[in-house]
């Protein structure tokens, strides 16, 4: 009875908006590698897209005191890194997996580096300036909502509304219909006189971009510093949310909010009396996403091209 | 057969030999490059960074013997890697099979006390290998019987070996023991390998991990098993026609390979730390790939390139005392290395495919296989 | 009016040639089917006209003027569309969505998805294709994926339509359809051009049919005017048949008998639809027949590599089980020589001592408890290579490295080595050289010879009559026809692989 008593407890509101938050980044980085994948490019960098993105948010906002700035360098530097990948696996036709794992750990090394000859620090920068959190005035009042939903990081809002765009951007646009086409059957594409290459780049880059900015949250959002390896994984989470949400937008953000719970339940399980040790609630994004691949909640099927390069003939 | 004078046969093997290793050298030389490049923008003085680089790594006996030490893991992920990709396969989990030879073999090392040395420290081995392979054997067998893709697998089950580990030392965890750090016992002294160099952290750990390289050789160039295991990684469907299951020796390879981490866990464990602590490998795992690939996935360049990383993490400490720069930028370079050899940037490999299409056109007279795809 | 000219076309490939000057000229408004074996150059031809291959020389005329196609869009925009024989659907996508791919329609960025809905019924109404526009590709039949791909390519304005083997993944039902639609077209001004080998469909739907042999083109003849049996001639050609010298059969025992085998293939369709043969020691059974007739899925049935669904097989009178293996096979006394040697037949990467002993590696002579007894290796490769007269520098040369008549040597000695009671050699001559041809054929009598089963599947007519002493005709998943060697005629046999009267003994 106890224990049932502080479960229900436990959803509490702090619960849910603790779940939105912890979620926030893991929305960025799955939607951004349903892009890449969709298209037909794997995308395991997204760990490391996601740690440039913290440190280009972080630094760039030390160094001009401006926030907002910090999102637009962690866009650039995921960017960049988005292109890396892109170059290598599209053009070169190198393997998408080992790329990405050069990646992970070049993302790694490289604010250390930067770090030390900037403050002789390499493990952290020191606190930035932060991005402010907003209100959205009417919704603050309504009731339970309003609680919800009303006070947020702006990045948080961010995500929320790139769940619905990125669902109509895949399904309902020109565009979207052309990725999916070309993750699928690159070669029926071709026939029809789609740029495969092009709309591979794009998402690929894209995929960057979007791990960056959930990069950005961690470092502007959720602290206001970054912290070597600050995001501790996330960036596979992020891959577990968009197998689990079966390459969609709406998949991978209900993913993402399940993740964020289990993430969300481990930090307030322990002062709520729960019994379950907080690594083991850690280790939950992980088994549900085997589980989810071995085909025991449905079939967990990738795009159809994926991974293969594509040669014209 | 044609016989072959008995130099030229020599001068073909030397001119093989070469062709294998001018990719890695030349990635190696193109990776320090783009280092130094790295360093001067940084503002640090490329001569005084390279060379505390070699001092670190190389100049006194010393250093020796942390360079030797800091190879020993990345020869057993390197070799990891490289038994899993000889049979096709992408084992990115051996950070977590890792983590779990270290723990087990920890646990091996301080549950049995009053156990001789060469006993205890083959226990330890032994638990150590077979908790990796454990744990790679799970993704080789949804490989093989579900066809799920190893590479999610494994990296899934690094993290929930990571997370199972921290709660094992955690402050309510069965192996926690102490209250500063997160860290099993210390093991037993029986346990513990002996140090080579006084003065160094250098263990019987290296010649473990070249033994084990030597082993893993012969196994997959001398046995009935690794036939079979490169078989399937270089041609399933002539393997399969060839009578071979290749799922079954999937399975096997992703045991070897998590075997191989594992036991790298464990000789870590017992040769520099003594015990388990939560967050102890820098991710060797990761390494591991980078080293195989410069490796060229071969046991005998596996070694050297684990030296030559060894060297540079070993050298990369000095080099951030006496000229500022940061150790991560080795990080920066084994990424070099590996974007150069998957990114097949390599001249060699230009002039063979150049060389491909000439031969193409010479031979046969019927038709082949490019021709048979375009009347499809 | 000629709608296209194709004049004196030339496309190489790595060591052939495939459309050696050919000359074609389609007029429009008519039906023109491109007859012609495997190999002939009809596919290349018709990927020339839609722009994915660039030959070395020649000229394309459309409607008088001459154009310049170098990729498929230009052939699009000159109304010319191609319907491929591995269709470029993408599966998950409904009949909608992949006919309009590439030009959707739209309102801004988003697809206006009921425009294009109503467009497609519009279409598929005109043109009397019966399509459902909401249905996913891969819940559909074969015949309508069909019908989609047909659409598309009147979708984007094609005048010109080019069929490469439609008929090839229907049913009877479905092919029947496909002929009214066709006929449909034409009458409402479209000109087709369809590629085909099968003598019967020639002569039902085509109004002109240009015959090609070699990358030549024979002639063009109106279909009313000629009858299959000279088509049939045209297509497989003149050339004296050089029998090999053999002695007589004597046959042995039976090692193989197939009793109506059904199969299907990669795309779970029916491949084989009651199959039957037999194979005795002492002969050479050849099966012919064009590829895709349902070959490659006897082959794979018969070698434990993929599973069937109804008949019997019985190998050395012992009935086989559905769980055989190739593995089981190899050691029950089968030896394989594969359709494809790069592919299935040899690890390129290995040595040729590797590649030797691939079957082997479990074997007591071979093997020292786990490891391989290399000495032993060496001296069995070596042994073979001698016997063999296999030009390699050395057993440690990679297989990659030798040439294809001696990787082929590579692999007819491991599998001779085996001493199978039946050995199965598909196209076993396929790119190789006179001289390595010459070496392959004559071990194959010599093994007939000393009383081994054989079972030679060719899509080289020449090969089969050469070698066989009985021939049977493997046409839609059935053998229709079986002939004593000496008996029969290639033109005969020609008509038979392309249909004949349709009637399986």
């Amino acid at each position: 009875m106890e224990t049932i008593n502080s479960i229900i407890k436990l959803f509490s509101v702090g619960l849910l908006l603790a779940t939105l938050r912890m979620a926030t980044p893991l929305i960025f980085g799955a939607i951004g590698g349903t892009f890449s994948e969709r298209s037909g490019v794997i995308n395991i960098g997204l760990e490391g897209m996601m740690l440039m993105g913290a440190f280009g948010a972080a630094f760039t906002s030390l160094l001009t005191g401006n926030p907002w700035l910090g999102v637009l360098a962690a866009m650039i530097t995921g960017g960049l890194m988005g292109s890396v990948h892109a170059v290598m696996c599209i053009k070169f036709k190198a393997n998408q997996i080992v790329i990405a794992t050069g990646i992970n750990i070049m993302a790694i090394g490289i604010p250390s580096l930067i770090l030390q000859g900037y403050w002789g620090n390499a493990g952290r920068t020191p606190l930035v300036k932060g991005l402010p959190t907003t209100s959205i005035s009417f919704l603050k009042d309504v009731p339970f909502l309003g609680v919800l939903l009303g006070t947020h990081n702006p990045l948080t809002y961010a995500a929320l509304l790139l769940v619905p765009i990125a669902h109509i951007v895949l399904f309902k646009t020109r565009f979207g219909l052309r990725v999916r086409a070309v993750g699928e059957h690159p070669r029926a594409a071709d026939t029809v006189g789609i740029n495969v290459f092009k709309i591979r780049y794009i998402c690929v880059i894209l995929s960057g971009v979007l791990a960056g900015l959930g990069g950005a949250y961690l470092s502007l959002g959720q602290l206001s510093m970054f912290i070597k390896s600050m995001t501790a994984g996330r960036g596979f989470i992020s891959l577990a949310a968009m197998i689990f949400g079966k390459w969609t937008p709406l998949g991978a953000f209900g993913a993402a909010l399940l993740f964020g719970l289990a993430d969300g339940i481990q930090m307030t399980a322990q002062a709520q009396g729960i019994p379950i040790p907080n690594d083991f609630l850690l280790m939950l994004p992980y088994i549900i996403t085997m589980v989810a691949l071995s085909g025991f909640i449905g079939r967990a099927t990738p795009p159809g091209a994926i991974g293969k390069p594509y040669e014209k003939h | 057969m044609e016989r072959r004078e008995p130099t030229t046969k020599i001068y073909e093997k030397l001119h093989e030999i070469v062709k294998v290793l001018l990719d890695p050298v030349i990635a190696a030389i193109f990776a320090l490059f783009i280092g130094a490049v790295i360093i001067t923008v940084l503002g640090d003085s490329v001569v005084v960074a390279y060379s505390a680089l070699w001092k670190g790594a190389f100049g006194s006996t010393r250093s020796m013997g942390q360079t030797f030490m800091s190879a020993t893991p990345l020869i057993f992920t390197g070799l990891a890697f490289s038994v899993a990709f000889r049979c096709g396969l992408f084992n990115i989990g051996s950070e977590g099979q890792l983590y779990m030879g270290a723990i087990i073999g920890a646990w091996a090392g301080y549950a049995f006390t009053g156990l001789p040395s060469l006993a205890h420290v083959s226990l330890v081995l032994i638990l150590g290998g077979t908790a990796g392979a454990a744990w790679g054997f799970l993704p080789g067998f949804l490989k093989a019987k579900l066809g799920v893709h190893e590479v999610i697998n494994t990296i899934m089950m690094t993290y929930i070996a990571i997370n199972l580990t921290n709660w094992l030392v955690s402050s309510d965890g069965p192996m926690r023991h102490g209250s500063t750090l997160q860290a099993t016992p210390f093991v037993a002294d029986t346990a513990r390998l002996k140090v080579l160099i006084p003065s160094t952290r250098l263990t019987t750990g290296i010649i473990i991990a070249f033994f084990v390289a030597f082993c893993i050789w012969v196994l997959l160039w001398k046995t009935k098993l690794g036939y079979k295991v490169r078989a399937v990684g270089l041609n399933n469907m002539a393997a399969e026609c060839g009578g071979i299951d290749s799922n079954r020796y999937i399975i096997y390879a992703m045991m070897i390979s998590g075997a191989l981490a594992g036991l790298g866990g464990a000789v870590e464990t017992i040769g520099v730390h003594g015990r388990f602590y939560s967050g102890f490998s820098p991710g060797y795992g990761f390494e591991g790939i980078a080293v195989a690939m410069l490796g060229a996935n071969h046991p005998a360049g596996i070694l050297l390139s684990a030296l030559l990383f060894g060297a540079l993490k070993s050298g990369a400490m000095t080099m951030q005392i006496v000229a500022g720069t940061n150790s991560e930028l080795v990080k920066i370079l084994q990424a070099i290395i590996i974007f150069f050899i998957a990114g097949k940037w390599s001249i060699i490999t230009h002039l063979e495919s150049r060389q491909k299409k000439k031969d193409g056109l010479k031979s046969n007279i019927r038709g082949d296989e490019t021709w048979k795809q375009s009347t499809q | 009016m000629n709608i296209v000219e194709m004049k004196n076309i030339c496309k190489q490939f790595p060591g052939v040639q495939a459309n050696d000057h050919i000359y074609l000229d389609i007029r429009e408004g008519e039906i023109h089917a491109l007859l012609g074996e495997n190999g002939a150059g009809k596919s290349t031809l018709m990927n020339v006209l839609y722009g994915l291959y660039g030959p070395e020389k020649g000229e394309i005329c459309f409607k008088g003027k001459k154009v310049d196609i170098s990729c498929p869009n230009d052939a699009i925009k000159l109304g010319i569309g191609m319907v491929h024989q591995h269709f470029m659907l993408v599966p998950p996508f409904t009949v909608t969505e992949n006919i309009v791919l590439g030009t959707e329609p739209s309102r801004g960025p988003l697809l206006d998805y009921k425009q294009a809905v109503s467009a497609v019924k519009k279409a598929s109404h005109k043109y009397g294709l019966n399509v459902d526009p909401d249905a996913l590709i891969r819940d559909i039949s074969v015949g309508m994926q069909q019908r989609v791909e047909i659409l598309k390519v009147l979708f984007r304005g094609a005048e010109l339509l080019i069929l490469d083997e439609p008929t090839a993944v229907l049913t009877p039902q479905e092919i029947e359809d496909l002929y009214r639609i066709m006929k449909n077209l034409r009458d409402n001004g479209h000109t087709i051009v369809i590629i085909t080998h099968k003598l019967k469909e020639v002569k039902h739907i085509s109004d002109r049919v240009t015959v090609l042999r070699n990358g030549k083109n024979i002639g063009t003849v109106q279909t009313g005017e000629t009858d299959e049996k000279t088509l049939a001639k045209m297509m497989v050609g003149r050339d004296v048949v050089l029998r090999v010298e053999k002695p007589p059969c004597t046959k042995g025992n039976e090692v193989l008998k197939v009793t109506n085998l059904h199969a299907g293939n990669y795309r779970r369709l029916p491949a084989l639809k009651g199959c039957s043969l037999d194979v005795c020691e002492g002969e050479i059974v050849g099966v012919a027949g064009v590829e895709g007739n349902g070959q490659t899925e006897l082959i794979q049935v018969l070698t434990g590599l993929q599973s069937w669904s109804e008949g019997e097989i019985r190998f050395k009178g012992k009935k086989l089980e559905h769980t055989a293996t190739p593995q089981k096979m190899l050691k029950s006394g089968l030896g394989h020589i594969p359709e494809d040697r790069q592919k299935r037949g040899l690890v390129l990467d290995f040595s040729v001592k590797e590649n030797m002993i691939m079957g082997f590696e479990d074997s007591k002579e071979l093997t020292k408890s786990i490891f391989i007894d290399y000495e032993k290796v060496n001296d069995f490769s070596r042994l073979l290579v001698k016997e063999f007269d296999i030009r390699t520098p050395s057993i440690e040369t990679k297989a990659g490295k030798l040439s294809g008549g001696n990787q082929q040597k590579v692999i007819v000695a491991r599998e001779l080595a085996r001493n199978p009671r039946l050995l199965i050699a598909a196209q076993p001559t396929r790119g190789l050289d006179v001289g390595a041809i010459e070496f392959v054929h004559n071990q194959l009598i010599y093994q007939r010879g000393i009383g081994r089963a054989i079972l030679l599947v060719s899509y080289e007519l020449e090969e089969i009559m050469a070698l066989s002493d009985r021939i049977v005709v493997l046409y839609d998943g059935q053998i229709i026809q079986s002939f004593e060697n000496e008996k029969v005629s290639m033109e005969e046999l020609g008509f038979w692989m392309g249909g004949g009267s349709r009637k399986a003994i």
